[in-house]
């Protein structure tokens, strides 16, 4: 075991862990993605590099092997890059518990030529094909695996909620159907992740219908509410419900002028 | 003389001690007696008197839109096909016109009694509580009678089958009660459905789960093997519902005699809290908690589930897993402690 960790720790292994890793992937990412295999593909993965060591290198490391500050990007896949660049989160604004949403800083190409990039160093989660995004799935099967697997932290509706010390699960309202399968499968910061495995293409598909059917569709049961449940309706009917109820009484009960 | 004790010696003055049990104090403040009867406006104003019959009026009237609304809303929004916003419209227009229709009636009779109707003062003075003694007398009398007439007192047999009877009456209650106490129950609270060899399945196709399946930070939610073929198969959902989550094994800290409970980083912890069974599945994926949503205790999935926040009062319980020839996830055997919140012999 500390023969092992010995090993890991020469200064040596990162670079060719790194090094196998672009080997590796740079044929296999070639072969399985269309991004790539036009001709400005390389060019697109040196764009890329570039941004990379100018916006991100600082925490993520000039390799992406990751520091103190933040983690390793080797085998986060590009649709984490998307996810994660493309909704603003990064690069962080400030360190704590949870990176919040912010306006995006770069152009649609240059979050490509990111992904294309961390995508090169190792095999990761590809963008998701246009076809799971069409909401063409099914929204009731989507919303029974949406309650089994999402719904605890997001809400039954999509509403999000609060999780451990400040951190929180954040509304799914109108956020794109590409980031929340890019969410999904690379599972961002305290998000489990929902590999194809346990959840295929299709289910996803599905869950993003139901979202999109309920960002869509009026509530069945009147004010919403923010959707949050017992705690803001609680305090509509007592403050309403309670408030009426008592003026009525003291009406009630006084003399006619 | 401190004030105290003067304040004594004045109170002192001012009572009257007798030798009964009610101490009778002079009244400190003098009775104000009846304020003045004050007239209503519509008393002196018949104008005020003409608008109050009008404002009435219009209550009914209101009363009897509302009843209109309910049968419209009833009848323009058909509950039809599978437009959900068809019933919640007709809810919506048959409630507020039967809420409008009862409000308005009861709003109008009220205002009517106190401004239009007429505005008496009457004063009733109250009555001793202990009866007249001619009453009293009556009253023991016709106990009397009614012991003489029913004999009761006289015909033992009966008296005595009856108190016996009265007896027996709770005794099929106390029976059928009896099945909600331990006795009844049996082992239902200590025993699932997860046994040597049943498969992890994914909820709710009940797919196995292969250990392969499983990458470093995903979640699955599993139901045992064979439960979607049960008749009441969320009575054993309810127990057997368990959360599958896959971290780094180096993030484990797990205790000696439990480390082959796990596999490869591979741990299934019950879904059921602790505290009062609702269902724990909030996992953060980077500080390994789990948090439940109802009252936010914390479990730290890499130390055995143990509580780091909230009311519960002990980890959750781990079902030791394993895998098959196949590489498919099974259990080792059922949970060794009983799930869900604390019950009498836990």
């Amino acid at each position: 075991m500390s023969d092992k960790k010995s090993i890991r720790r020469k200064p040596w292994a990162t670079s060719l862990v790194i090094l196998l890793g672009l080997i590796l992937s740079g044929g296999g990412y070639a072969a399985a993605t269309t991004t790539v295999q036009n001709e400005s593909g390389a060019e697109m993965i040196e764009e890329g590099r570039k941004l990379f060591l100018a916006n991100c290198a600082t925490c993520h490391g000039m390799n992406s092997e990751g520091t103190e500050a933040g983690p390793s990007l080797i085998g986060v896949g590009a649709a984490s890059v998307d996810f994660q660049v493309g909704t603003g989160r990064m690069p962080g604004q400030a360190s704590g518990v949870q990176l919040r949403k912010k306006p995006v800083q770069f152009t649609e190409e240059q979050i490509q030529a990111m992904a294309v990039y961390v995508a090169s160093l190792a095999p990761g989660p590809a963008i998701p094909d246009e076809q799971y995004l069409d909401n063409t799935g099914d929204a009731n099967h989507g919303s029974m695996l949406f309650r089994i697997n999402c719904a605890m932290c997001h809400n039954a509706v999509g509403a999000g909620g609060a999780l451990t010390e400040g951190k929180f699960a954040p509304a799914l309202e109108g956020v794109t159907e590409k980031h929340i399968y890019e969410a999904m499968v690379t599972g961002p910061q305290n998000m489990p992740v929902f590999s194809d495995a346990n959840l295929t293409p299709e289910d996803k598909e599905d869950i993003i219908t139901y979202l999109k059917y309920v960002e869509e569709n009026n509530s069945v049961g009147g004010f919403e509410l923010g959707s949050i449940g017992p705690v803001a309706e609680g305090l509509f009917i007592w403050i309403f419900g309670f408030g009426f109820i008592i003026a009525i009484t003291v009406w009630l009960t006084s003399r006619a002028n | 003389m401190s004030d105290l004790e003067k304040n004594d010696k004045h109170e002192e003055e001012h009572f009257e001690y007798d030798g009964g049990a009610a101490v009778v104090p002079a009244d400190k403040i003098e009775d104000p007696g009846l304020e003045p009867h004050r007239l209503r406006m519509t008393d002196k104003d018949p104008k005020a008197a003409a608008r109050a019959e009008k404002q009435v009026a219009a209550m009914f009237v209101i009363s009897i839109i509302g009843a209109i609304v309910a049968v419209w809303g009833y009848v323009a929004f058909p509950i039809v096909g599978d437009d959900l916003t068809n019933t919640r419209n007709n809810a919506l227009w048959v409630g507020v016109g039967m809420a409008l229709s009862l409000l308005g009636l009861g709003f109008g009779a009220i205002h009517w009694a106190k401004t239009l109707m007429p505005d008496n003062e009457i004063v009733e003075q109250r009555h001793q509580s202990r009866s007249e003694p001619e009453t009293r007398a009556a009253a023991v009398e016709i106990l009397n009678m009614a012991d003489d007439e029913s004999g009761i007192s006289r015909r033992k047999l009966i008296r005595r089958t009856m108190f016996g009877a009265l007896a027996f009456l709770p005794i099929p209650a106390i029976v059928l009660f009896g099945d909600l106490g331990p006795a009844g129950v049996g082992d239902k609270m200590r025993v699932t459905m997860w046994d040597r060899g049943v498969r992890l399945t994914r909820d709710p196709s009940g797919v196995p789960i292969k250990a392969s399946e499983v990458t470093v930070g995903s979640t699955f939610h599993v139901i045992p093997d064979g439960l979607n073929d049960l008749y009441h198969k969320l009575d054993e959902k309810a127990k057997a519902a368990v959360l599958l989550v896959r971290v780094n094994p180096s993030a484990l800290n797990e205790a000696e005699d439990r480390k082959d409970w796990s596999y490869d980083g591979i741990v299934a912890y019950s879904k059921i809290c602790t505290h009062v069974g609702c269902p724990v599945a909030l996992y953060e994926q980077l500080t390994h908690h789990l948090l439940c949503p109802c009252h936010q205790s914390t479990f730290d999935l890499a130390n055995h589930c143990e509580v780091i926040f909230g009311p519960a009062a002990r980890p959750l319980p781990q079902l030791p897993i394993t895998v098959d020839e196949e590489g498919y996830l099974i259990a080792q055997s059922d949970f060794l402690e009983p799930v869900g919140p604390t019950y009498w012999e836990r």
